[in-house]
């Protein structure tokens, strides 16, 4: 244990917080300043997440020994200080909350920093939250945590303003509230029952619950398992989502595509670790399954309704969580590793999906949507499409627009999860692990997972490919002026889906380690808690 | 103590939530703050509830926690209390700014049409 390599892993929660704090004291004419501050950090945030990476899966010398690394905050011993704990899962999704903020972030330099004031300290107090949920063992700190997050969340959804912005803020302000307290009445009811806060120990404690106590435990997981479905927008806990994300800024909504998987992240890790004390309702077992079903239904129908790309996106957003959801929920741990696969790849997806829908409706007039769908809807005909005929043919595709094009695709392969890219494997693996299942599971649960997950993809085929057809097809539609700033990190982030399609093999590895030493929730007991329970005083 | 402790909580937690059901923003953030406040006398009952009892260490009583009430929910609720407060404040803004912007100060931004 020397050196800096013990500190690292503190470091995702404090960057943000110095960068944030620090690009408070710029004021708002040194935009080129104020940018590189910002990229710098996050770029330094990425840097550690890799690094993390690494050495959790001990690819890089870690100065823990068995993978699994405990920060000790004022180092403390762990029942009674908090602890910032570093597994694959960890490490996972710090990388990836670091590349989708790194994206995100050079995306709204170029234009959507300057719609309002504080945008780039609020950015990085969001990125902390994120990764202080990710990281920490400690039950009150994961609230503390999502409030950061939260509050960042509700300054960047009303940046820019407007009324449409506010009312969908008021509302997803409002359920983000309630949830809160409800986070509270449910740790301190946890608190109250097993006399710790610590994760580890919970997982511990909990099976040597006398009957009364197991009620009221049962009852806080239940208000839990409810405050992080809210967040991750299973049905019928959603419909505030799909307005908040079409309301916010895109570089936002892209950034928020991970907000959903705190959610799902949460539900995850307190699944795994109760899976020894017999998991309480809403972490476990054909509940959950059934759940996602719902979520993956609502959300298919919301896509095929949308008349709106960016209230698509969000919809797909909600696909995706559903989707998640049904595979943690399902019989067997086999669906974890693949479920982790398309969590990173939707995410980056869905991310850039966000960016590009922001692109590609530049220079449009929003009730042309309304009206297209309407038509499409009642078999009649744009008039408009007659008048020219000559003007059809034989239009230069602008390079601008043949980008947009290009990155739409890949997008909707990746969301829909069509071949070849990383959307697919995902989808792919998921529906090979469930049909490899032995079948312990009832055979309705494979086949309606089976069915559920492939008509979803063809709805969103479906939708898609009519946005798109309206959107590229379009010649009225003059070519939008993209700026390279704004390019780059779209293509980056397709890029980084292509990489994983390629190299899936190795990711996969990676995915399925992790859902191995997740199913085995004695070892992250044991490295937070190295003495036995019974040891304690 | 108990009985008017546990009335308490559930008096503010009923009206906040019926509050938190109205139409009304201003409605709103008052069910809020109730809830808030029977949240956070949860949070204390969940330390037990004792009199005369302090959460700090007395020399000169000794270390035996018998002789302390815990430290821990109070603590928490303190956390609680401060994120609560910005929490509402915020929230009063944004109710304000959508007060100013669509005229009403219905949750959704418009009157509902009346027959």
């Amino acid at each position: 244990m020397t050196g800096w390599q013990q500190h690292l892993p503190v470091l995702p929660i404090l960057l943000p917080l110095v960068a944030g704090a620090l690009l408070l004291f710029f004021s708002e004419p040194h935009h080129r300043r104020r940018g590189v501050i910002a990229l710098a950090f996050t770029l330094a945030q990425l840097a550690t997440a890799i690094v993390l990476l690494g050495m959790a899966d001990g690819r890089l010398a870690a100065p823990w020994p068995d993978g699994i690394g405990v920060y000790a905050l004022g180092n403390w011993a762990a029942p009674f200080g908090i602890v910032l704990v570093v597994d694959r899962l960890s490490a996972i999704m710090l990388t990836l909350t670091a590349t989708l903020g790194l994206a995100t972030l050079t995306y709204s330099l170029a234009r959507w920093e300057r719609g309002g004031s504080h945008y780039l300290p609020l950015f990085q107090f969001l990125l902390m939250g994120l990764n202080g949920a990710f990281l920490t063992g400690d039950l009150f700190n994961l609230f503390v945590f999502f409030e950061v997050m939260l509050a960042a969340s509700y300054g960047l959804v009303l940046h820019g303003s407007g009324a449409a912005r506010v009312k969908a803020g008021l509302h997803y302000i409002a359920v983000n509230l309630v949830a809160s307290l409800l986070f509270l009445i449910a740790a301190a009811l946890i608190y109250g029952v097993t006399g710790t806060l610590n994760m580890a120990e919970l997982a511990q404690s909990a099976s040597a619950l006398d009957a009364g106590d197991r009620v009221l435990f049962e009852i806080a997981a239940v208000l839990l398992g409810i405050v992080f479905l809210i967040k991750a927008g299973a049905w019928p806990l959603n419909f505030w989502l799909p307005a908040a994300y079409g309301a916010a800024p895109p570089p936002v909504a892209g950034v928020f595509a991970i907000l959903t998987k705190v959610g799902v992240y949460a539900v995850l890790r307190f699944a795994t670790l109760l899976e020894d004390a017999g998991a309480p309702a809403p972490f476990g077992g054909a509940w959950l399954f059934y759940c996602g079903l719902a979520t993956i239904a609502a959300g298919t129908l919301g896509v095929l309704a949308a008349q709106r790309l960016d209230r698509l996106a969000g919809h797909l957003v909600l696909v995706s969580s559903g989707t998640l959801l049904a595979a943690f929920g399902y019989t067997g741990t086999a669906l974890t590793g693949p479920a982790l696969y398309y969590l990173v790849s939707s995410v980056l997806g869905s991310g850039a999906f966000f960016l590009v829908v922001e692109m590609a409706e530049r220079n449009r007039n929003p009730a042309a949507d309304v009206l297209a769908i309407s038509f499409e809807a009642f078999g009649l005909q744009d008039r408009h499409d007659s008048d020219h005929p000559g003007e059809l043919t034989g239009v230069a595709i602008p390079a601008a627009m043949a980008f947009l094009g290009l990155t739409f695709v890949s997008c909707a392969l990746l969301l829909t999860g069509l071949p070849p890219l990383s959307g697919f494997v995902g989808k792919f693996t998921l529906l090979a692990a469930a049909v490899g299942t032995p079948l312990t599971a009832p055979a309705p649960q494979l086949w309606l997972f089976v069915a559920t997950l492939l008509l979803s993809g063809l709805a969103g085929v479906i939708a898609l490919s009519r946005m798109g057809m309206r959107i590229f097809w379009d010649t009225r539609r003059p070519a939008p002026h993209l700026q390279w700033i704004e390019a780059a990190p779209v293509a980056a982030l397709v890029l980084i889906c292509v990489a994983l399609a390629i190299w899936a093999g190795p990711a996969m590895l990676y995915f399925d380690a992790t859902a191995q030493s997740l199913h085995q929730a004695g070892e992250y007991t044991h490295a937070v808690l190295p003495a036995p329970a019974g040891a304690l005083p | 103590m108990e009985l008017v402790f546990a009335a308490a909580i559930g008096v503010l937690a009923g009206s906040g939530i019926y509050l938190l059901l109205r139409p009304r923003t201003f409605q709103v953030i008052m069910g809020l703050a109730l809830l808030g406040y029977a949240v956070n006398l949860f949070i204390f009952g969940m330390g037990r509830l004792r009199s005369g009892a302090a959460p700090v260490l007395d020399p000169a009583l000794g270390a035996d926690p018998a002789l302390y009430a815990d430290p821990v929910p109070q603590a928490l609720v303190l956390t609680a209390i401060v994120i609560g407060f910005a929490t509402t404040a915020l929230f009063l803004v944004v109710l304000l700014a959508s007060r100013g912007l669509t005229g009403t100060d219905h949750v959704d931004g418009r009157e509902p049409e009346r027959e």
